[in-house]
């Protein structure tokens, strides 16, 4: 079965549909599948909702389907620096389902491994809590989350092989391999798609087995916070 | 005169010990990398996926793959390791992360910390936070001590969200060091200019002694 595909739009045909769930990986603006983002936008689904750790910001990643009503939900850990999603949030619009960052992670992973339910000791005595199972283990109370199996994730990659092997790079990995492996289906954007053999299979940080599709593409890779400092001379 | 910021950056470094993996939040716990002790290596720990962060990069030498917690562009080390999010939460919640410091709106007597959410204002999230206090070793707070109209924000008990119950070992703030310890709070060490009096004035919980 052949995986590449020539473009976004084409790597996405047949997989969407209204009022699905959708999970991304990226971090901030890092590592986010920008061109999956841009082709669900252009292909108009409606009614999505998307768990990914942020919702983009203003006009990039998944603020540009904010921008276009696409999202009726998000489950997320952050949303700061997105002006239009906090209007669409205050004015009841959008739901928003806060997760804790770690909890969200897990959530993908369990999901993707066959795990329906974890306990966890985050959020207990607090909001994330209520209405949550509650559990004592060794006299330490952890509350019940639900793995997370989306209908379809979206994943950005430094190099994939032909097989669907992904290597990520540096803090870009993030929330990548878990959304991935989250998936009924899942499809990687990559820099670069490298010929099968060429990538040492002790360093593939991804395998083949969860990416069902794939699409080379040039990449904007925007900064969010550029911090630098000065070379002492 | 208390504590600046960085003096209570450079006191909160004083709390790093030999050999630890440390995560470090943003704010003025962001700034205690710039004081860690002569003779303690410390590994910094940055929650979307790296063990060993590096100082800022060299202008134009920013990296969009290189981001840490606050996506700043950052740096790698020798000893750095990247990882997915679902690992580095494992590790923080599998208690192999030594000490978090953190900032805090309000902390309580009984170690409860409410940093993440104002009702009624803008509310961008929990981000990791939730995680860190639930999972890691030891957590350090470091506040300003009241707020600015002067209303103490070390509570008998907080009035915000919690983001953890009962999770905060030690408050780092502007006028001196306390610790959370049975039936309350206990001074540990009273800020340069500041006396006991001012600091307990300006402390809403219980202190014991």
């Amino acid at each position: 079965m052949k995986k590449i595909y020539p473009n976004a739009a084409a790597a996405l045909d047949g997989l969407l549909f209204d009022g699905m769930l959708i999970a991304s990986g990226g971090f901030g603006l890092s590592g986010i599948p920008e061109l999956l983002i841009a082709a669900i936008r252009d292909a108009g689904t409606k009614d999505l909702t998307i768990a990914s750790n942020n919702a983009g910001v203003d006009g990039f990643g998944l603020g540009q389907l904010l921008a276009t009503r696409q999202v009726k939900k998000m489950i997320s850990s952050y949303v700061g620096e997105n002006a239009e999603f906090m209007r669409q949030y205050l004015s009841g619009e959008l739901e928003l389902e806060f997760n804790p960052q770690g909890t969200l992670a897990e959530r993908m992973r369990a999901g993707g491994a066959g795990i329906p339910g974890f306990y966890t000791a985050t959020g207990v005595g607090t909001v994330i809590a209520e209405g949550k199972e509650h559990h004592d283990f060794n006299g330490k109370t952890y509350i019940l989350e639900t793995g997370l199996v989306s209908d379809l994730a979206i994943v950005k990659a430094w190099k994939a092989d032909p097989s669907g092997n992904l290597v990520f790079r540096k803090t870009a990995r993030n929330f990548n391999p878990p959304a991935a492996t989250s998936g009924k289906v899942c499809v990687a954007e990559v820099e670069e798609i490298v010929p099968l053999g060429s990538l040492d299979p002790d360093t593939i940080h991804l395998p083949g087995i969860y990416v069902h599709r794939i699409i080379q593409g040039q990449h904007e890779k925007r900064i969010e916070n550029r911090t630098t400092r000065k070379k002492d001379l | 005169m208390a504590w600046d910021r960085n003096q209570m950056a450079e006191r909160a470094g004083r709390e790093l010990q030999d050999g630890w993996y440390v995560n470090l939040g943003i704010g003025i716990p962001t700034l205690v990398a710039n004081y860690i002790p002569e003779g303690v290596n410390v590994t910094l720990q940055s929650e979307n996926g790296m063990l060993g962060m590096g100082p800022f990069p060299f202008e134009g030498e920013e990296d969009a793959d290189l981001i840490n917690a606050g996506k700043q562009t950052i740096t790698e080390l020798p000893q750095t390791a990247y990882f997915d999010s679902a690992q580095s939460f494992a590790m923080i919640r599998g208690g192999k992360i030594a000490m978090a410091i953190l900032g805090a709106m309000e902390v309580a007597e009984n170690g409860d910390l409410a940093n993440w959410m104002i009702p009624g204002k803008l509310v961008k999230g929990m981000g990791g936070a939730m995680d860190l206090v639930a999972g890691v070793g030891r957590v350090v707070v470091v506040m300003d001590h009241t707020s600015k109209h002067g209303e103490s924000k070390v509570l008998k008990a907080c009035t915000l969200p919690l983001t953890g119950k009962g999770v905060v070992n030690r408050i780092i703030s502007n006028l001196g060091v306390l610790d959370v310890v049975p039936g309350g709070l206990k001074i540990v060490e009273v800020a340069e200019g500041v006396t006991e009096a001012e600091l307990r004035a300006a402390t809403e919980g219980t202190i014991v002694d």
